[in-house]
């Protein structure tokens, strides 16, 4: 049974679980939205776990890449009468350009370094989107078009809830996948030690920017998905606090492991939906977890609580 | 001519408050090396809680000192709640901590004070004075001033007082100047006190031409270590240079380029600086031992 | 033939000169040792040989090709392997993960296969599992092959490092203080670890303080002192060396001891 549950794919599988009984207790399609919201930020929040868990490197600027996805898939069928999907295939292609080209130079810095770059990087995106009204309607942002899947448009607050959930168990897979692989474990290395992966022939640069790539492709395919879900988006999709959101997402569920993104996007999308009366404190309620998740939980809930589990087995 | 006079004069008053911001990170920094990013909400806790209490029936001097000392106390709770708990852990998390900071204040302001825009009576009058065809606010000159007057102030504390010694000790060497009986943790929570002081005057003295709001912060703060990161993080004169220098950029890319990217000039510094010199303009060389 | 070559490497940080014309040969299999006072220069050298400083002046030849300046990662996929002073484990992985980190250069699937887990990547990953706990053993560690790196004492972690370094089957390994901090059963350990590499065909470079370590496993021992070279030869050549006992008198200890046996 303990070796069943240490399977690379196990915690998969039962989120899978989850995410099949959940809607069985949903009592309107208002909690189907959450829920797809939910499975949305998990996805992107489990690319930026591979690159800050697994490889150990910082990104405050990964919303960057969630607006690009999202801009792309409302620019593509807007103002390029591209198709909805072809839109969100090229919103990832763009995103593992611009993640490859900006990577090679910022990965090379390290600590509050490379953390001010990527601040730098997803706040320069932003004043992009913001400004280039005629392309992306500006600070007022602009309606995406409902995505077609043959031929039908996909419409409903259940067809998207079974949407994100296979995206994010499809990416939670690939990145399940990759934790447990050579270049898992180099990347696990050049986390604990640059220097010694280095010595033993991993080329660290190399590992750390196809990482940053793959993590940038997550946060696009998020980024398309939300908008394609929400109808319409704004430069906030790829604004600062976004990109502290995600940080603070993968650090509460517990920084490399890939089930803590789901629990840590759970907390930080439902609770302001239950706050909505005290949604002027939202900020206030945010700033506190930030501070609080990193000074007094920084191994993360999910790791925590398998740290007590196992301990009491013990 | 007197158009480039005009960028000159303006970029170097915005410039003034960005060598203000900076100054307060590298004092921070060197106490503690925590880059601060809540340092721009005491710019902006310097300018809203005078406009608010003012407001409220306190006479404007009043309501500055007041402002300075909620900053101050402010600065002090930042750095023994959140920052002392966190001693020891890695330079990323302490980031993400004072991010975590300066979007609670921020928050907080919003609940507090409003959303609008707010300005502050300047002090000598808003009548511009003429000079080579450019038009110059008087408030510019007090920001100059004022910049000059904290910087020499400043130097003179550091120097010259006993006190001054043991921060420069700290910052120098941690378990040095514990080992020689310095409380490093006074030492270091004077530090976030000065800085906060620092950046509620900076808030105070620009309020009155550039307007204060309750999100004024996370842009002045970013700016603020763009400069610092300029100038060579780590050093007070890089510090106050770099900022001028950022606000002529600055400027001058307003002018000439494009007013709309205006805020990407930091960010494109910040990009330029930690590819292209690392260590900044007056910045020391870090040395690596394996 | 040579397998290692330092010709005139010289190499100054600030004002001090920490490698003056410093040459050495390093026949194939036999453990060869550096050794001198503190700050003789012994890991500079070292941190030369495996590219994470690039000399001044002088070169670098592994098996015959200019490397000197190769990065580490390409030199480790030449063949050449070390260890570090100051012990650079993975502390968050197990033994045996941080030994699988070894294989690394004879791991051939791309990320693409292994974001999918296509059968080649499990076919690999039990071929870099079963390689990884031979080297373990080969350093007598396969008990703790499971446990966190982080639980081993300080003895074990020496021998883990090694057996990472020998997971990636080296032509060379650097080894930098191998027994630093080590008690004398301990020690005895790793020489018989570096006697069993040479049997495998490994060439061993050593730095080292013990000098019992030292005189009971080197065939050859290169003296340094202040960046220059001393004296080379054998041990009992270095032993008798009128410069050698001086530039260690007032160590303690005196000059440098015989062995036991």
């Amino acid at each position: 049974m303990r070796a069943l549950l240490k399977h690379r794919l196990a915690c998969v599988v039962v989120m899978a679980v989850v995410a099949v009984v959940l809607p069985l207790v949903f009592p309107s399609a208002y909690y189907y939205r959450v829920a797809a919201l939910v499975f949305v930020f998990a996805l992107a929040a489990v690319g930026l776990n591979l690159l800050m868990g697994l490889a150990g490197q910082v990104s405050l600027g990964h919303a960057g890449f969630m607006g690009i996805g999202a801009y792309a898939v409302a620019i593509g069928p807007t103002h390029l009468g591209l198709p909805s999907w072809l839109s969100f295939i090229l919103g990832g292609v763009l995103s593992a350009l611009t993640a490859f080209l900006v990577g090679r130079p910022i990965l090379r810095l390290k600590g509050h370094y490379l953390a001010v770059a990527t601040l730098g990087f997803g706040l320069l995106l932003a004043i992009v989107f913001t400004n280039e009204a005629r392309w992306t309607g500006g600070p007022d942002g602009m309606a995406v078009p409902r995505l077609a899947l043959l031929g039908t448009p996909v419409r409903g607050a259940d067809a998207w809830y079974w949407i994100s959930a296979v995206s994010f168990l499809i990416g939670a897979t690939l990145a399940q996948n990759l934790i447990d692989s050579p270049s898992g474990r180099a990347l696990a290395a050049i986390h604990d030690g640059e220097l010694a992966a280095r010595v033993l022939g991993i080329d660290a640069g190399r590992q750390k920017l196809k990482v940053f790539v793959i993590s940038a492709v997550y946060a696009s395919v998020a980024g398309s998905l939300f908008a394609l879900l929400n109808g319409h988006i704004t430069p906030d999709v790829s604004g600062f606090l976004r990109s502290i959101e995600l940080v603070a997402m993968v650090v509460l569920g517990g920084t490399g492991s890939v089930a803590g993104s789901l629990v840590g996007a759970a907390l930080l999308v439902v609770l302001p939906q239950t706050l909505t009366a005290l949604h002027d404190y939202e900020h206030m309620v945010l700033g506190l977890v930030v501070m609080g998740v990193m000074i007094f939980l920084r191994a993360g809930i999910v790791p925590t609580l398998a740290g007590a589990l196992a301990a009491r087995r013990a | 001519m007197s158009e480039l006079l005009q960028f000159v004069f303006s970029g170097l008053t915005v410039g003034a408050v960005y060598a203000l911001v900076a100054l307060g990170f590298t004092l921070i920094y060197n106490a503690s090396d925590v880059i601060n990013f809540a340092q721009g909400e005491f710019v902006m806790l310097g300018g809203m809680t005078t406009v608010f209490l003012a407001l409220a029936g306190v006479p404007l001097p009043l309501a500055a000192v007041l402002a300075i000392i909620l900053t101050v106390i402010v600065g002090l709770a930042l750095y023994r709640f959140a920052i002392e708990p966190a001693r020891g852990a890695s330079a990323v998390v302490l980031i993400i901590i004072t991010i975590g900071a300066s979007i609670f204040l921020r928050g907080a302001a919003q609940v507090i004070f409003d959303k609008r825009f707010h300005s502050l009576p300047p002090w000598f009058g808003n009548e511009p004075i003429r000079v080579g065809g450019a038009a110059i606010l008087p408030q510019s000159l007090v920001v100059l001033a004022g910049v000059l007057v904290i910087v020499v102030l400043l130097w003179a504390f550091i120097e010259r007082t006993l006190i001054g010694k043991a921060i420069v000790a700290t910052a120098a060497n941690r378990l040095a100047a514990r080992l020689v009986g310095i409380d490093t943790g006074r030492m270091t929570g004077l530090c976030f006190a000065l800085s906060a002081a620092i950046g509620a005057i900076a808030g105070l003295l620009i309020t009155p031409i550039t307007l204060t709001s309750y999100d004024v912060g996370t842009l002045l703060a970013l700016k603020g270590f763009a400069a610092a990161m300029l100038g060579g993080i780590g050093s007070a004169v890089g510090a106050v240079m770099g900022g001028l220098l950022l606000g002529l950029l600055e400027a001058l890319a307003a002018g000439y380029v494009s007013s709309q990217y205006k805020d990407a000039v930091a960010f494109l510094v910040i990009l330029l600086v930690l590819f292209a010199m690392p260590r900044g303009l007056f910045g020391r060389a870090p040395v690596e031992r394996v | 033939m040579t397998v290692l070559a330092a010709e005139h490497l010289s190499i100054s940080f600030g004002g001090v000169h920490a490698l003056e014309d410093v040459s050495l040969t390093v026949p194939p299999g036999l453990v060869f040792s550096i050794i001198g006072p503190n700050g003789a220069g012994k890991t500079t050298l070292f941190n030369v040989i495996s590219g994470l400083y690039a000399p001044e002046r002088g070169r670098v030849q592994f098996v015959g090709e200019d490397v000197t300046r190769l990065v580490p990662e390409a030199l480790a996929r030449r063949g050449l392997s070390r260890t570090f002073q100051n012990l650079q484990i993975f502390f968050r992985m197990s033994a045996l993960e941080n030994v699988m980190v070894g294989r690394h250069r004879h791991e051939t699937t791309g990320i693409l296969a292994d974001l999918l887990h296509l059968p080649v990547v499990v076919r690999q990953n039990r071929a870099t599992r079963e390689a990884a706990m031979t080297a373990l053993a080969r350093v007598g560690l396969a008990a703790s092959a499971e446990r966190p790196a982080a639980s081993l004492s300080y003895g074990d972690l020496r021998r883990l490092e090694m057996a990472r370094a020998l997971a990636s089957e080296p032509k060379l390994v650097l080894l930098d203080e191998p027994a630093a901090g080590c008690n004398a059963v301990e020690t005895a350990e790793i020489g018989a670890i570096i006697r069993r590499l040479t049997g495998d065909g490994i060439t061993v470079v050593l730095v080292e303080h013990d000098m019992r370590l030292v005189m009971n496993v080197s065939d050859r021992i290169h003296v340094l002192a202040n960046g220059r070279t001393l004296a080379e030869g054998t041990a009992a050549e270095v032993r008798a060396n009128a410069a050698v006992i001086e530039a260690y008198l007032g160590m303690a200890g005196g000059a440098p001891e015989a062995s036991e046996g």
